[in-house]
């Protein structure tokens, strides 16, 4: 900031030796060196004042409870193991693993949804924009917490037990302890599909490069998406095939009071999902339109005269030009998401925030958890910040400034 | 309710942060100099706090701070309550928020030591119990393997859940709502195959919130300890004094046979203990900074530990049980007030 401070020219600048107060450097100067100093001290008063009366009530404080026992269980969790042996440090990491995956895929569904919901409602067909308008109005002007409620009492009032679990395909049961639905057996092949994917993924990112180069220099279009998605998944099919087919299920059996065996959803965390998803989707929908009308039509027109398609016409011209309107907002879309996602406090889905309560809860340090969790919220909101600046200044106009 | 927490947690660091003047002063004139008793309880739990139809507070938990403010004023209404989750409660006594802590809450060392609270005494001894629907045809909680549970965050309860599935050797799915209502609807609509929480708790909820309480069971093993008590903060000897000997109060009332009935006519009494009781005689008020007839007014006004009980408990279908006087073989024991 200080480097936008508008400098004086040379001609009127001070001589270097002058300490007077009538310099505006020197004020300035100064004002900064106050301004930091009270801050300061603020800062060292709060923290001095708060330890001193946590001493002084006998209330314990540190982060040494973080390598304790946990001793209370969590339902459910995300790539790491947890018990109720387990430490309140993995327990937090569990918490915070599950905000991840509400959180990132709760990100990628939002962002399909509110695309095509956006793009619905700029449709020529009357039904289908006015759908999507009454979607949009309809949930973004209800509260979340109020949607969460309702998606939760749906699922967990409305679906029977597991005894009499509904059964829509075979192998799959929907129940009020979620959606329970086969995994395929481990079998050697499976990290070698993963391998193909990725190697899929590298190739058509290859012949993305070349075939821009050859337009580039011959002026020869090439397919590119079609001869990409052959690659990204005829690779791990193929393989799949060559491998003979492996086709084990583990399908879930109902045994005692639950299922067991297959993977599972459970309804804290489907609630959790949809509630987010669709508020979010509304918002991002909106935002996609703005992102498309605020392009000219002189645009469309001019990239008609040239003698691109439709659709060559928005991927080319329209959409690279909306996205620059369109990623600021979309940004503050995630962040909101994420953030929303502590809102699982409420239905029982064990996030971040849920087991940090209880970790406050059971060792009565509620300045250390808090502590915790603003700055884990914070770290993740600054990330995902961070990536949106970078992607947008990618697209932004060469030249021009975001 | 996230708000909520964040608030109770809020208040705590403010009040950490700006209350060091008021720490010198005690609850007890902080108490007298506002006119009223701030008195934090549960969110609605039968017998022990919830408000009846009137909007009247009604319960063991409710008892205990009219007690005390009976002691303090000589009027068992200067209170005001705050409905308190699990995870609120130890926040807002140690942020100020309220005076006493009377809220079906566990005596344990961890609370005692590390919370910054003081535990009182134990106005209902209790231990943690299971709930299944009859329909299950569960016997035992041995046989609970597998199953989903529906319990409160931030209690003991959930400590003593995983301790005794982890001893048995069992597994089960939690199913963490911190709201009562909430944890509730789950275990009814079928959510969880069981539901844990004191028996106390259990026995209030299948009276007062199940569709039809024959449907429900409470299996038979007691797997823990829980002493329900009153806790104030930590640091103000003169405030536990007089919460401590207001419900000691009501259980040597109890042990004497005065109730709210009959005290005016013992005022007379000759029994020297009764003499010291009432006030009649000594200064015992005066050692704990109250009215001579402290004890009078808590035994006239709200009625001694049994009365309580009988009023509150028992209509849920409550057993005295070990709750009953050391006398008559049961764990309540009140030092002598002299």
């Amino acid at each position: 900031m200080a480097r936008e401070f508008p400098r004086r020219s040379g001609a009127v600048r001070a001589p270097r030796t002058s300490w007077s107060l009538n310099d505006a450097r020197v004020r300035a100067f100064a004002y900064q060196v106050l301004l930091v100093a009270a801050v300061g001290l603020v800062a060292w008063y709060l923290v001095s004042n708060t330890t001193q009366n946590l001493e002084k009530r006998k209330i314990a404080s540190g982060f040494g409870f973080l390598s304790r026992e946990a001793g209370f269980e969590i339902s459910e969790t995300t790539f790491l193991s947890y018990s109720a042996a387990d430490t309140y440090l993995r327990a937090i990491a569990v918490g915070l693993l599950n905000t991840f995956r509400v959180a990132a895929i709760g990100i990628v569904l939002a962002t399909v949804l509110g695309t095509l919901i956006g793009l619905a409602r700029l449709s020529r067909n009357w039904l289908l924009s006015k759908l999507a308008a009454g979607y949009v109005e309809l949930i973004r002007n209800v509260p979340l917490l109020v949607q969460l409620f309702f998606w939760y009492t749906v699922i967990s009032e409305n679906l029977p037990g597991p005894r009499e679990a509904l059964s829509p395909l075979q192998h799959i049961f929907l129940s009020n302890r979620g959606i329970v639905f086969p995994v395929p057996r481990p079998h050697p092949v499976h990290p070698w599909l993963g391998v193909a994917l990725a190697a899929g993924v590298a190739l058509a990112w290859a012949l993305a490069r070349w075939a821009r180069r050859r337009q580039a220099r011959t002026g020869k279009p090439f397919p590119v998406f079609a001869a990409g998605a052959a690659l990204v998944f005829g690779l791990p099919l193929v393989l799949y095939l060559a491998a003979g087919a492996p086709l084990e299920l583990n399908p879930p059996v109902l045994s005692g009071f639950n299922f067991s065996g297959g993977g599972a959803l459970s309804p804290e965390f489907a609630a959790l999902l949809l509630g987010l998803v669709i508020y979010t989707t509304a918002f991002i929908a909106e935002i996609v339109r703005a992102g498309v009308l605020a392009v000219d039509r002189g645009q469309f027109e001019a990239a008609h005269s040239l003698g691109l398609s439709r659709r060559q016409a928005m991927r080319l011209v329209i959409l690279p030009q909306a996205m620059r309107v369109i990623v600021p907002p979309m940004t503050s879309q995630y962040l909101n998401l994420t953030k929303n996602s502590s809102l699982a406090v409420a239905i029982g889905y064990p996030d971040l925030v849920s087991i940090a309560n209880t970790t406050m809860n059971q060792t009565g340090q509620a300045i250390e958890g808090v502590a915790i969790i603003m700055l884990v919220y914070l770290t993740i909101s600054l990330a995902i910040s961070a990536f949106m600046n970078w992607y947008n200044r990618r697209i932004a106009l060469r030249g021009a400034k975001a | 309710m996230t708000a909520r927490t964040a608030l109770w947690a809020g208040a705590l660091v403010l009040a950490v942060l700006g209350a060091e003047s008021a720490q010198a002063q005690s609850t007890l004139d902080t108490v007298k100099s506002k006119g009223f008793i701030h008195c934090g309880v549960n969110t609605g739990l039968a017998g022990f706090s919830q408000p009846d139809s009137k909007g009247e507070w009604r319960g063991i938990d409710v008892d205990l701070c009219r007690a005390v403010a009976a002691a303090v004023f000589g009027d068992a209404s200067k209170l005001r309550y705050t409905p308190l989750t699990a995870q609120q409660r130890f926040t807002a006594l140690q942020s100020g928020e309220v005076d006493i802590l009377s809220r079906n809450t566990t005596w344990t060392l961890t609370r005692d030591t590390s919370l910054g609270l003081n535990f009182v005494g134990v106005n209902y001894y209790d231990g943690q119990g299971f709930m299944v629907p009859k329909k299950r045809k569960v016997k035992s909680a041995k046989q609970l393997n597998g199953a989903t549970v529906c319990v409160q965050p931030g209690t003991t309860t959930e400590l003593n859940l995983a301790d005794y599935f982890r001893a048995n050797k069992m597994k089960f799915k939690p199913v963490v709502i911190e709201k009562l209502e909430e944890v509730l609807n789950a275990y009814f609509a079928g959510r969880c195959d069981v539901y844990t929480t004191d028996v106390s708790g259990l026995v209030a909820v299948r009276a007062s919130r199940a569709p039809n309480p024959a449907d429900h069971v409470i299996l038979p093993e007691v797997i823990s300890k829980e002493p329900l008590g009153p806790a104030v903060r930590h640091g103000d000897d003169r405030w536990f004094d007089v919460v401590k000997w207001s419900l000691f109060a009501t259980i040597e009332a109890e042990e004497l046979g005065l109730t709210s009935a009959n005290i005016d006519q013992n005022l007379n009494s000759p029994n020297p203990v009764i003499q010291r009781f009432v006030g009649a005689t000594g200064d015992i008020g005066k050692m704990l900074g109250l009215d001579n007839r402290w004890a009078y007014n808590i035994v006239k006004q709200v009625g001694n530990y049994g009365e309580s009980f009988d009023r509150n408990l028992t209509p849920l279908g409550f057993d005295r049980g070990i709750n009953k006087l050391w006398t008559q073989g049961g764990l309540m024991y009140a030092p002598p007030i002299r």
